[in-house]
């Protein structure tokens, strides 16, 4: 495993380290001393292994394709930003905006999550073991967010067609959010993604929430509104 | 942007190393907010003497002769002045201070000194030789303007009360009626800075009567627009964030101290931060911690 320092590399010149990685390697590299420094692993297009040794600050494994990052900390706002593919697993809780507007991939956060997890979510999946904000999966359009604990207020609103899976208490459900019924093909992929995630729950004791759809069309009932 | 700090010392052994420390997280802050800088640092509290920090342009003609003309201890320390009395005589000599238009004052109260200017956090620090400074507890700020002006008096910390002070992330949007509204009550705010109208009705809220605690608490439903605000009192250290909660906000806690940053790298140099508690603060949600 090849090791990378933060306190004698420049951030650069680790992420130029990472990016160059091509597509049939299979190397492992350990970050260490990341002191809350913000884009480490960011671009990543191989199917590589980071161990990042500590707490980072924003935008850490953002943009991800393919490699597998592992956080031994908590990450600042935007872990996994824009992920295409890849996994990323945060050891302790992770700041706002969780996998952004994230197109697939897995993202594991084992603490809590804090505000607007899984904004505008495009595809990936996010399996968080511990809490999430406020504003969780505003406008999320595809993918599934998985919660083992509970959710903020106003979870999944204007929300499109991702799947959000909660075992505890949510506080309040957004505009055009609703339950749904849980079905054989959601308890199976929540079964998968429980078992990729390393959580310890049982897909029974979840429910599903997802889009009412009143939002799509322009009614004309609502005009006054405009 | 703009980047908050802020240290509560529980372990009067590290009171020595206040300024050191508080040093070290706002300069970690430096690309959150270059334009200014500033910092209040709380110390000597039980000395029974009450402290005025005063600000000049022009320190070497406006703080000339100044001990003598008040008949009281100055330090002068760069563009500030640090004005020293007993507390019996402080009215007298702020009704003074008042008179002299080209003294702006910082703070006044017993243990409060700010000392703020603009420039790179890092220059500002050692132009007041912050990392000297020992104390129980201090604030600091690096700002990127949005609101008013880049000038000193447009810089954090605002103190609008008797050892009180308040920085600020973010942007008011009801600032101008508020000020109104506190003007209507006889408050004064000097500046178009809507940072300090929030200082100044946290600074009204106590006057009449609330704890920190409950004048945040009343700040949720009167001030409109987003903030992390940190506030320190004499013997007291408060945070409250909007409850969008936009602005970022770290707290650790450890049985030396209580610590704040904007991100979590100003708080990696700390004594045992591997071992704190660390979270980041709820929306709308009050923290405050008392001596």
């Amino acid at each position: 495993m090849e090791s990378l320092d933060l306190k004698t590399l420049e951030l650069r010149a680790i992420n130029a380290t990472l990016q160059a990685e091509g597509d049939g390697s299979n190397k492992s590299f350990k970050i260490t001393n990341p002191l809350g420094s913000h884009a480490i692993a960011v671009g990543l297009d191989a199917p590589i292994e980071v161990n990042v040794h500590g707490s980072t600050g924003y935008y850490c494994a953002g943009m991800n394709k393919q490699a597998t990052v592992n956080v031994l900390g908590s990450v600042g706002p935007g872990v996994a930003e824009n992920m295409m593919s890849g996994k990323v697993v945060i050891e302790g809780d992770a700041s706002q905006y969780a996998g952004a507007t994230a197109h697939g991939g897995l993202l594991v956060i084992k603490g809590n999550a804090s505000s607007r997890c899984g904004i505008s979510m495009q595809g990936i999946d996010i399996v968080v073991h511990g809490n999430i904000g406020h504003m969780s999966a505003f406008m999320a359009q595809a993918g599934n967010l998985v919660v083992l604990g509970d959710a903020g207020d106003a979870l999944g609103d204007s929300l499109y067609e991702a799947h959000i899976f909660v075992r505890g208490d949510v506080k309040s459900l957004g505009a055009d959010c609703v339950e749904k019924e849980m079905r054989m093909e959601h308890l199976d992929t929540l079964k998968r993604l429980l078992d990729e995630a390393g959580a310890e729950a049982e897909p029974s004791e979840f429910r599903r929430y997802g889009s009412a759809r009143t939002l799509y069309n322009f009614d004309i009932d609502n005009a006054g509104a405009y | 942007m703009c980047g908050i700090v802020g240290l509560f010392l529980k372990d009067k052994s590290l009171e020595p190393d206040l300024g050191h420390m508080l040093t070290d997280m706002l300069v970690t802050m430096s690309d959150r907010g270059p334009d200014s800088a500033g910092i209040a640092v709380y110390r000597g509290a039980d000395d029974g003497q009450t402290k005025i920090t005063v600000q000049s342009p022009n320190p070497e003609s406006d703080f000339e002769g100044l001990a003598q003309k008040l008949g009281v201890d100055v330090t002068c320390i760069d563009t500030h002045a640090i004005i020293s009395c007993d507390q019996d005589q402080a009215p007298s000599v702020r009704a003074r201070i008042d008179d002299m238009p080209n003294l702006r004052v910082m703070s006044s109260g017993d243990a409060i000194e700010i000392y703020k200017e603009v420039g790179l956090p890092k220059d500002v620090a050692s132009r007041f030789d912050i990392p000297k400074l020992q104390g129980t507890h201090g604030i600091g700020h690096t700002r990127m303007a949005t609101e008013s002006a880049v000038t000193t008096l447009g810089a954090h910390p605002f103190s609008t009360g008797a050892d009180q002070c308040l920085v600020h992330n973010g942007s008011l949007s009801n600032h101008n009626s508020l000020r109104r509204k506190l003007t209507r009550q006889g408050v004064r705010v000097e500046t178009e800075n809507d940072t300090e109208v929030a200082a100044a009705y946290l600074s009204w809220k106590m006057q009449e009567g609330a704890n920190l605690g409950e004048a945040l608490e009343a700040g949720i439903d009167d001030l409109d627009g987003f903030y992390t605000f940190v506030v320190g009192t004499k013997d007291g250290f408060g945070v409250l964030r909007d409850p969008i909660a936009c602005k970022p906000a770290v707290l650790a806690e450890t049985d030396q101290y209580v610590a704040f940053g904007s991100e979590y790298r100003a708080l990696v140099n700390l004594p045992g931060i591997e071992a704190a508690r660390v979270w980041e603060p709820e929306p709308a949600t009050v923290y405050f911690w008392e001596q």
